[in-house]
C-alpha cells in the first residue's frame, strides 16, 4: 500500500478518536437539552469543575485552602493522604449529584415556565460562577490528572501494522480507552432514555411540563436526575481531556468545540452527538491532511464551524435531530 | 361494585352508581382580586359521569385545575376517597389516581402515540431507578406487562394504525383521543376531561361521546367533564353542576338542571332592571 494512503488511514483513525472526545462533551449538552430544553452553557465548565474536584480529592487537597489561609493566617494545603482513583471518582460523582441538586434548588426552581433564553442566560451565569468557584476551591494552577488510564503509543498496534504494511500506526492508548468508555456510556444512556421508565419521563418533561405533571412526573426529580447524569458525563469528559492535556482552565473552552458537533448531530439525539463528534473529528484531521497544505494549514481551527454553518443552512435540525414538524 | 354504600343506586340504563368518591367543600379560588371560584361545594359519586357546565369564564376549568392540583384554592377542602387531601403537587395528585386531559391538548409532540400512552402508566410502574438503569429482568417484565395494558387501551379507542406515529403529526380529533388514551392508561379512579369535544365536528363529537360512555361502562371509571355543548352534556351525564361567574347556580340531573330558572337565565341572558 502506498505510504500516502496508509498515512491517511492513520489520520482517519486518530480523527475518529479525537471525535469521541468531542462527542463526550456534546453528549452532556444533548442530555440537558433533551430533558429541559435548556442549552447548558456551563457544560464545559462542569467538565472542568469535575476534573478539578477529582484531582483535588485524589491528592488530598484542602478545599478553599487559599481562602482559609488568608482568613485564619494558617498554612494548610494538603490533608496529607491520597485517595485511590476509583474512590475519588465515586466521590466526585457524588459531588456532581450534589451540584445538580443545588442547581435545581437555587436556580431552576425559580425559573419554571420561563422562556428558553432566560434559562440559557442563567446557565451562562452558572458557568462563570462555577469557574470562579472551582478556582477558589481548588486553586488556579495547572494540575496533572492520572486515574491510571493507559497513556502513550499503543505498541501492539504499532508493531502489528508495521509487520503488515511496513508502516507503524501511531495510536494513543488514552484515545482507545476514551473510545471504549464513550461507547459504553452512549449505549447505556441511549437504552436508558429510550426504554426505561425514567428515560420516558425525561423525554416527556422535555416535551411538555404541564402534561408531564398530569401523568404524575415530578419535574424536580427529573431535573436533578438529568443534571446529575450530565454532571457524570462531564466528569467522564473531564477525566479524558484532563488526562490528555492536564487540568487547566482552558478545559472549559472545549465546550466551544461541542457546538458544531451539536449542529451536525442535532441537539436532541444521543447517537447524533456521537456521529457528529466523529464526523467533526475525522473531517477536521482529513481536511488538514488533504487541503491544509494547499491553503497554508491551520484549517483545524475553522473547519468544524464552517461545516456547522453549512448544516444550519441546509438541515437545521441536524442529522439525527427530531424533525421540525409544522402543521399549517 | 365492591363497597355498596347505602346511598348507591342503579341508573335507568343499568349502571350502579356508588358512594361519594370526591367531595369539594366550600372551595374559593382567587387570583389577586379576581374571584374565580366562590364558595362552591359538590360531590362526585363512584361510577358516575359528572358534568360541570357554564358559560365562558364561569370558572369550570379553574375547578378542574383545583381537583387535579394545578391550582391551590385559598379556602375550602378537597376530600378524596374518604379523607381530606393535604396540599399536593399536581404529580402527587396524579399518583393518587386522578388523571386528566387538557382543554388545549397537552401531549408530548415529539414522542410516538405509543410512548405518549406509556407515560400514562408511570405512576403504576414500581421498579426503582437503579434496576431501570441497569435493565434487570424485573424492569423488562414490568415494561411488557404495562405494554399489554396500553395495547388494550389502544384497541379500545381504535387507534391501532397510528401507534408509531409522532403525535405532532396527528390531526386534532385524534390528538384528543390519544390524550384520553394516556389518561386511561393510568387506570384512574377519577378521570377529568376538560372540554373533550371542543373544536370537533359532529362526527368526531359522536365518536368521542361514544368513547366516554364506553369507558364509563366498560371500566366503571368515574368521570368528571367540562363541556360547552349542552346537547352532549345532557345526553352523557348522570348529574350536572352549573357554574356562572364563579358561583354554583345549579346541581342535579340533566332534567332538573334544564328546568332551573337560574340556569336558563345564565345561558340565555336575562334583562336586568
Amino acid at each position: 500500500m502506498p505510504d500516502q494512503l496508509l498515512f491517511a488511514i492513520e489520520v482517519t483513525l486518530n480523527g475518529l478518536m479525537a471525535g469521541v472526545l468531542y462527542a463526550l462533551v456534546a453528549l452532556g449538552f444533548v442530555l440537558i437539552f433533551k430533558a429541559s430544553g435548556i442549552f447548558n452553557y456551563a457544560q464545559g465548565v462542569m467538565a472542568l469543575f469535575a476534573a478539578l474536584t477529582l484531582v483535588g480529592i485524589q491528592d488530598g487537597q484542602v478545599p478553599f485552602s487559599h481562602l482559609i489561609n488568608a482568613i485564619f493566617g494558617t498554612d494548610v494545603h494538603h490533608f496529607g493522604w491520597h485517595v485511590p482513583a476509583v474512590l475519588a471518582i465515586l466521590l466526585t460523582a457524588a459531588v456532581m449529584v450534589l451540584f445538580a441538586w443545588i442547581v435545581e434548588r437555587y436556580v431552576l426552581r425559580h425559573l419554571v415556565n420561563q422562556p428558553g433564553i432566560i434559562l440559557f442566560m442563567a446557565t451562562i451565569g452558572l458557568a462563570y460562577f462555577m469557574e470562579g468557584f472551582g478556582d477558589l476551591m481548588w486553586g488556579a494552577d495547572i494540575k496533572n490528572l492520572d486515574v491510571g488510564l493507559p497513556q502513550g503509543i499503543n505498541e501492539t498496534i504499532d508493531e502489528t501494522t508495521y509487520n503488515w504494511f511496513g508502516y507503524g500506526f501511531f495510536i494513543d492508548n488514552l484515545d482507545i480507552a476514551a473510545t471504549i468508555v464513550a461507547v459504553i456510556l452512549v449505549v447505556s444512556l441511549t437504552l436508558f432514555s429510550q426504554y426505561s421508565k425514567q428515560g420516558r419521563a425525561l423525554r416527556a418533561v422535555a416535551d411538555d411540563h404541564q402534561a408531564a405533571l398530569s401523568v404524575g412526573i415530578s419535574l424536580r426529580f427529573i431535573w436533578v436526575l438529568v443534571w446529575s447524569i450530565a454532571g457524570f458525563v462531564a466528569l467522564v469528559a473531564g477525566i479524558m481531556w484532563g488526562s490528555k492535556s492536564g487540568v487547566q482552565f482552558s478545559l472549559s473552552l472545549i465546550a466551544l468545540k461541542a457546538l458544531p458537533v451539536l449542529m451536525l448531530g442535532g441537539f436532541t439525539s444521543i447517537p447524533g452527538a456521537i456521529v457528529g463528534g466523529l464526523i467533526i473529528g475525522v473531517g477536521e484531521k482529513l481536511f488538514e491532511f488533504l487541503i491544509g497544505p494547499l491553503v497554508g494549514g491551520a484549517t483545524e481551527n475553522w473547519f468544524a464551524y464552517v461545516l456547522a454553518l453549512l448544516f444550519l443552512v441546509f438541515r437545521p435540525q441536524g442529522l439525527f435531530g427530531e424533525k421540525i414538524i409544522e402543521r399549517v | 361494585m365492591n363497597d355498596m354504600s347505602p346511598d348507591s343506586y342503579v341508573t335507568p340504563d343499568g349502571r350502579t352508581i356508588g358512594g361519594v368518591v370526591m367531595e369539594m367543600k366550600n372551595i374559593t379560588l382567587r387570583f389577586g382580586g379576581v374571584v374565580a371560584i366562590k364558595d362552591i361545594s359538590f360531590d362526585i359519586r363512584e361510577g358516575e359521569i359528572r358534568a360541570i357546565i357554564g358559560p365562558n369564564g364561569a370558572g369550570k376549568s379553574s375547578m378542574l385545575n383545583v381537583i387535579s392540583g394545578f391550582y391551590v384554592p385559598q379556602e375550602g377542602e378537597v376530600w378524596f376517597r374518604g379523607s381530606k387531601r393535604p396540599q399536593m403537587k399536581p404529580y402527587e395528585v396524579a399518583g393518587q389516581g386522578i388523571a386528566r386531559t387538557f382543554q388545549n391538548i397537552a401531549l408530548f409532540d415529539g414522542m410516538s402515540v405509543l410512548d405518549n400512552i406509556m407515560t400514562g402508566r408511570l405512576t403504576k410502574m414500581k421498579t426503582g431507578l437503579a434496576s431501570q438503569a441497569l435493565w434487570f429482568g424485573r424492569a423488562e417484565r414490568e415494561e411488557i406487562e404495562h405494554r399489554e395494558q396500553v395495547e388494550k387501551i389502544i384497541d379500545f379507542l381504535e387507534i391501532q394504525n397510528i401507534r408509531k406515529t409522532p403525535v405532532g403529526r396527528l390531526p386534532y380529533g385524534l390528538k384528543k383521543r390519544v390524550e384520553l388514551a394516556r389518561a386511561l392508561a393510568a387506570e384512574p379512579k377519577l378521570l377529568l376531561l376538560d372540554e373533550p369535544m371542543a373544536g370537533m365536528n359532529v362526527e368526531e363529537k359522536e365518536d368521542m361521546s361514544r368513547f366516554i360512555l364506553d369507558v364509563n361502562d366498560e371500566f366503571g371509571t368515574t368521570i368528571a367533564l367540562i363541556e360547552h355543548d349542552m346537547g352532549v352534556v345532557m345526553d352523557l351525564s348522570d348529574r350536572v353542576v352549573v357554574m356562572d361567574y364563579g358561583k354554583k347556580i345549579g346541581d342535579g340531573t340533566p332534567d332538573e338542571v334544564r328546568g332551573n330558572q337560574a340556569v336558563i337565565d345564565a345561558y340565555l341572558g336575562v334583562a336586568h332592571d
